[in-house]
C-alpha cells in the first residue's frame, strides 16, 4: 500500500505541471489526501428502472489491505448530493450523509433550510436511512425504507483511466496513448456512498441538473 | 397460599415502585434520548458534476477557487479560463468556426463544462455519452474519459489526433453488479 501512494506521488512530482488528477481524485490543494476529497460522483438509472442512484466516492488511491481497513468516514465530513429539477443550477433538493459510530446516516431528498455554501442538518427529515457501515471484506449492507436505499463502506474504485501515460503527454514526454493503456487505478480502493431514490421524488420526468459536494463541520 | 400471598404481595410492592418511579420521571420532565449530534454548520470543501472538469480546465492556484463557488456563479467566474486552457490543450480551437463533434466551438464548449453540473435524464438510458445519447447521466461503465479525450482532441469527426483522443482504457478492472449497490467489492 504505502507502495502504491509512493508510486502517485511520484506520478504527481513528475507531472509537476498537471497537479491534480483524474475524475476529481486530489483535484485541489485544500482536500488532498483529505477525508473530504471527492473523487467521483456518478447518477443513473438503478436496477428498478423508476429509480435513480447518486454515488459519491471519497478518499480515493486506498490500497487493499491495511490501507483501505484502517480508512474510515470523517464524522465532521457532510457529503451532500445536490438536485436541481428546474435547470437553474440551484439546490432544490439535497441529500445529505453523514456517519456516527459506524453507521452512515442519509437524510432526504429534503428541500434545504438554505441553499450555496454552508449547511446545517435537519435530523427530522422524514426520508431518512441509517445502514451499517459495511466493514472492509465483509459483503455489502444495505439498507431501505419509504423506497430509498443506502449503502456506505469500502469499495474498488469504479473509475478507470491510463492517467500515468496523460500526465506524460501533458509533460512533453510523450506524443500519444499507448494501446492498450494501463489503468492507473486498477487495484485501489475508495470509500464510497451510493444512496437510490424513486425518481418521483426528485422531479419525476425531464433532466435534472446534480452534483455532489463536501462540507465540514466548523 | 401462603407463597401466592406473599408473590402477590411482592409484586404488588414492585409494581408501585416502578410505577412510582414511572410516575417520578413524568414529574422530572421528559428525557431526550440520547442521539447523535448533527447540529452546527457544514462549510463546503469540494465539489463535482462531472468528471474531471476541474482537473483539466481549472488552472492549478485556482482550484479550490472553482471548488467552492456555487454552480449557478461558476460560468461568469470561470468560463474564459476554461476557454484558454482549452485551446491551449488543442490549438485547433483557436480556429474561427473549429467545432467539437458536438458541433459546440471553443466558447460553447466552455460555456457548457463551466457550469460544473450533471445532467441527469429522468427519462430512460442514463449514461455520459453511449454514441446515440449525450449527456444523460454518468454510468459506472461509461469510458468518460475517452468521451472527453474525443471532444477535446478529436475534432468535429472524432477523427483528428487519434493517438490523443482514447487512453485505450475501456473498463473497469472489476466487473459492477446489477443489484445495489452496483460497485464492487474492494480489493
Amino acid at each position: 500500500m504505502k507502495k502504491t501512494k509512493l508510486l502517485f506521488a511520484t506520478a504527481i512530482v513528475v507531472v509537476a505541471t498537471f497537479v491534480a488528477i483524474a475524475a476529481d481524485h486530489i483535484d485541489a490543494p485544500a482536500v488532498t489526501n483529505g477525508t473530504s476529497d471527492i473523487t467521483d460522483f456518478y447518477a443513473f438509472q438503478g436496477e428498478n428502472t423508476s429509480n435513480i442512484a447518486f454515488v459519491a466516492n471519497v478518499q480515493g488511491l486506498l490500497g487493499p489491505g491495511s490501507d483501505t481497513q484502517n480508512a474510515a468516514f470523517d464524522e465532521n465530513v457532510l457529503i451532500e448530493f445536490n438536485i436541481d429539477p428546474n435547470g437553474e443550477n440551484v439546490e432544490d433538493l439535497v441529500i445529505k450523509a453523514t456517519p456516527r459510530d459506524g453507521k452512515m446516516y442519509v437524510f432526504g431528498p429534503t428541500s434545504p433550510s438554505q441553499t450555496g455554501l454552508n449547511s446545517t442538518i435537519a435530523s427530522t427529515s422524514s426520508n431518512q436511512v441509517v445502514v451499517d457501515i459495511t466493514p472492509y471484506g465483509q459483503s455489502a449492507i444495505v439498507e431501505s425504507s419509504g423506497g430509498i436505499m443506502a449503502f456506505a463502506g469500502p469499495r474498488d474504485d469504479p473509475f478507470f483511466m491510463d492517467f500515468a501515460q496523460y500526465g506524460q503527454i501533458i509533460g512533453g514526454n510523450a506524443t500519444s496513448f499507448n494501446d492498450p493503456g494501463m489503468d492507473t487505478f486498477a487495484g485501489s480502493n475508495v470509500m464510497s456512498v451510493v444512496v437510490e431514490v424513486p425518481k418521483s421524488m426528485i422531479g419525476g420526468s425531464g433532466t435534472i441538473n446534480t452534483w455532489v459536494e463536501s462540507k465540514r463541520k466548523q | 397460599m401462603k407463597f401466592n400471598t406473599i408473590k402477590l404481595f411482592a409484586i404488588a410492592i414492585v409494581v408501585s415502585m416502578t410505577a412510582y418511579n414511572c410516575s417520578n420521571d413524568d414529574e422530572g420532565g421528559y428525557v431526550a434520548p440520547t442521539g447523535p449530534d448533527f447540529s452546527g454548520t457544514y462549510a463546503q470543501e469540494d465539489q463535482m458534476g462531472r468528471p474531471a472538469v476541474n482537473t483539466v480546465f481549472v488552472s492549478s492556484g485556482m482550484k479550490d477557487a472553482f471548488n467552492t463557488t456555487v454552480p449557478s456563479q461558476q460560468n461568469a467566474a470561470f468560463q474564459s479560463m476554461f476557454q484558454t486552457n482549452l485551446e491551449a490543450l488543442s490549438p485547433a480551437y483557436a480556429n474561427a468556426g473549429d467545432t467539437n463533434a458536438l458541433g459546440l466551438d471553443s466558447a460553447t464548449f466552455t460555456g457548457l463544462l463551466a457550469t460544473d453540473v450533471l445532467n441527469v435524464s429522468l427519462d430512460g438510458t442514463t449514461t455520459f455519452y453511449d454514441g446515440t445519447n449525450v449527456l444523460t447521466g454518468r454510468a459506472l461503465s461509461d469510458d468518460v474519459i475517452t468521451v472527453e479525450l474525443l471532444l477535446i482532441f478529436g475534432g468535429e469527426d472524432f477523427s483528428e489526433n487519434p493517438g490523443l483522443s482514447n487512453d485505450n482504457v475501456d473498463a473497469n478492472d472489476k466487473a459492477f453488479t446489477t443489484a445495489f449497490p452496483y460497485l464492487a467489492s474492494p480489493w
